[in-house]
């Protein structure tokens, strides 16, 4: 029941050890330090949750960065209401973005390609501005939703359980706090069950429906699927995943605000997802990685450290090579972004998930292994 | 009222159908006895695809109705139409080109299985033994075992048309409808296909075939009905069609050999 392949068991120990060891590994990149370490594993399940429905169906959203600030936002009045404990607030970021998923999935979902894309991309919008203007009782507009000392928390209130030392109260996982590393494993833990979800969605006749809508939806039909409850389904999934993700976000970060739904939000777990290979059980994670790491590293290198580094050079060389470079970096990380992307997309349709498996290709070649056999590998 | 006679599992209505100004159908009144072969002839664009498309439910027809087994098939979605035990192989192979060859004979499988719709993601696709034994031995039928892990798109277009063929037969339907079946295939796997047909043929399942090969049709069908300018013009045995003047006159140029 809760078993996988061989395969699937060996990807999952891989990942989780890789994931674990993030501390260790990040460190010689400069981005070991548990605030960026949880962002990592934050935007990874997002992605994870994306790839579902686009990795599967082929169905672009260009709108789960609602789904994102749903999940915030309840999440922040889960602390407000009801108590300082990550559990209930998880559990409801889940169940509200579920339920706006299904709402935008049912009528996004009757239209296909290009005008799916618009619709989910015209919902998003729809909330972020409604963030702003109507809904500010909820969301408290361009402040954004903090925690206040007088919040009710009522459950608290029932335990006995109030803060009361100075200061806001901090969230909670059974009265331990959930800051610094706690605050990473906890990340850390849950994009290993996400990724596990994902491993056992794709392994699943579920999954093997979805695929079959992305492959032939006429045949689907033709064959007796009934496709628009498998699409609803796996758009919630992938709703609940991004709600899971933005619940994160206001548990290491006590605030929500309406710029966790701006389409440019949207936009980067697209960019996350075909950059690492779409459709694949690695790809999105790598991408989201990348992504952040390119955003919070890569932006921070600024000419000073660019002259450090380059100060082996002669003078004008020096002056040079720094100058050239300095456009990529510092606020011109979206360039190197972009280039990168472009490379990926034109050269690597499958992302860099397809480019190691390309690689991995030719060494085998070149170790010249004579092996006629073939095997049953399902499609990734 | 239409009303399905006791032996008599589909029927085809007063069937007209109109694109436009073009009457591709018209006067249908069609009926299929229940384990036989029905084959359906004609020249090209004479509506034989359309009157397939009409009875699983692609394209609506301008009037009539279509009733399968006392069920009105008219109005259904195409899903369930197939859950009622209708199979139906394309003029145009429509199969899973991104899946492996056997997933794409799995799928159908789930379909019979698990309806509709149901999301199962307690179990693997590779713990669903008796499926996976199921599909085996249908592409192992079928000649297409040793290509089971391949992508069904990399399949030649016989190859594509006899995957397509498993698919339907997975499912055990109880109608099944092949448009051109072996259009596209080489003699041997013509031959190889008709075997396979004559094999389930003792099975009890209806068959509606669609075939411009009169080799094919001669060697499967127990009745032919011939269709020309969108109206049945025959209907009967295949000796008497054979010798139906009308028949010769409209389709096959004077002689049938
Ligand atoms: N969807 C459609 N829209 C408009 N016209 C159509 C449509 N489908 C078929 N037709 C027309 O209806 C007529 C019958 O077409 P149909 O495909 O049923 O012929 P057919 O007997 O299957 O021919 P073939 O042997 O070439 O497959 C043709 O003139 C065709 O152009
Ligand atoms: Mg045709």
């Amino acid at each position: 029941m809760f078993s996988l392949s061989r395969k699937d068991l060996a990807a999952l120990a891989v990942f989780a050890a890789v994931v674990l060891t993030m501390p260790i590994w990040l460190a010689p990149f400069g981005a070991a330090y548990p605030g960026l370490m949880q962002k990592f594993a934050i935007y990874a399940i997002f992605a994870i949750g994306f790839n579902i429905l686009f990795g599967l169906t082929g169905y672009l959203s260009f709108g789960h960065a609602a789904f994102l600030g749903v999940g915030s936002y309840t999440t922040v009045w889960s602390f407000k209401l009801l108590s300082m404990d990550i559990g209930p607030a998880m559990l409801f970021a889940i169940i509200v973005s579920g339920v706006f998923a299904l709402l935008i999935g049912y009528f996004s979902l009757r239209r296909t390609g290009i005008y799916f894309s618009i619709l989910t991309l015209a919902f998003a919008q729809m909330s972020y501005s409604l963030a702003y203007s109507v809904l500010t009782p909820i969301t408290n507009g361009e402040t954004g939703l903090l925690l206040a000392r007088d919040d009710p928390r009522h459950l608290d209130a029932l335990f006995g359980a109030q803060a009361t030392a100075a200061g806001l109260p901090q969230p909670t996982l059974f009265g331990m706090s959930v800051t610094g590393y706690t605050g990473f494993y906890l990340c850390a833990v849950i994009l290993i069950i996400a990724f596990y979800l994902s491993q056992k969605i794709f392994a699943s006749p579920f999954g093997m429906a979805l695929r079959g809508i992305k492959s032939n939806q006429t045949r689907m039909n033709y064959t007796g699927f009934n496709t628009r409850p498998y699409m609803l389904a796996a758009f919630v999934i992938s709703g609940m995943f991004a709600g899971l993700a933005g619940a994160l976000l206001s548990i290491t970060d006590p605030l929500a605000g309406a710029e966790r739904m701006k389409w440019t939000e949207s936009g980067n777990v697209v960019l996350m997802t075909i950059l690492g290979g779409v459709g694949t059980l690695f790809g999105p994670v790598i991408g989201a990685w990348l992504i952040k790491y390119f955003e919070n590293i890569f932006s921070a290198i600024n000419t000073n450290m660019l002259n450090g580094l380059f100060s082996f050079l002669p003078d004008g060389v020096q002056t040079f090579v720094v100058t050239v470079l300095s456009k990529f970096v510092g606020e011109g990380w979206h360039l190197t972004l972009g280039l990168m992307f472009v490379l990926i997309v034109v050269f690597l349709p499958g992302g860099l998930v397809e480019g190691f498996h390309r690689l991995m290709v030719r060494l085998k070649r070149q170790k010249a292994t004579p092996d006629g056999v073939t095997s049953v590998q399902p499609a990734e | 009222m239409i009303e399905a006679t006791p032996n008599i599992i589909l029927h085809a209505a007063d069937v007209h159908k109109n694109f436009g100004g073009l009457r591709a159908l018209s006067d249908i009144d069609l009926q299929i006895e229940e384990g036989k072969t029905h084959a359906i002839i004609g020249p090209n664009g004479a509506g034989k695809s359309t009157l397939l498309n009409v009875i699983i439910g692609r394209i609506p027809p301008s009037s009539g109705a279509v009733v399968f087994d006392g069920t009105v098939l008219t109005g259904k979605a195409p899903h369930e139409i197939n859950q009622l035990g209708i199979s139906r192989v394309f003029q145009t192979p429509e199969i899973f080109p991104d899946l492996p060859v056997l997933h794409n004979v799995m799928a159908p499988a789930f379909a019979r299985r698990d309806g509709a719709f149901r999301v199962n993601l307690l179990r693997s696709i590779d713990s669903e033994r008796q499926i996976r034994q199921e599909a085996e031995d249908i592409l192992d039928d079928i000649g297409l075992h040793g290509r089971r892990g391949d992508h069904a798109g990399s399949l030649s277009r016989g190859d594509k048309r006899r995957l397509e063929l498993a698919m339907c037969l997975i499912q055990r339907p109880r109608l099944l409808l092949l448009d051109e079946p072996t259009a596209g295939m080489s003699r041997h796997d013509t031959n190889t296909t008709i075997e396979l047909l004559r094999k389930i043929k003792s099975s009890g399942m209806t068959k509606v075939i669609i075939e411009h090969d009169m080799h094919v049709v001669f060697s499967l069908a127990d009745r032919i009905s011939v269709l020309a300018q969108g109206r049945i013009i025959a209907s009967g045995l295949p000796q008497e069609i054979k010798e139906d003047p009308r028949v010769q006159q409209a389709y096959l140029g004077g002689s049938v050999q």
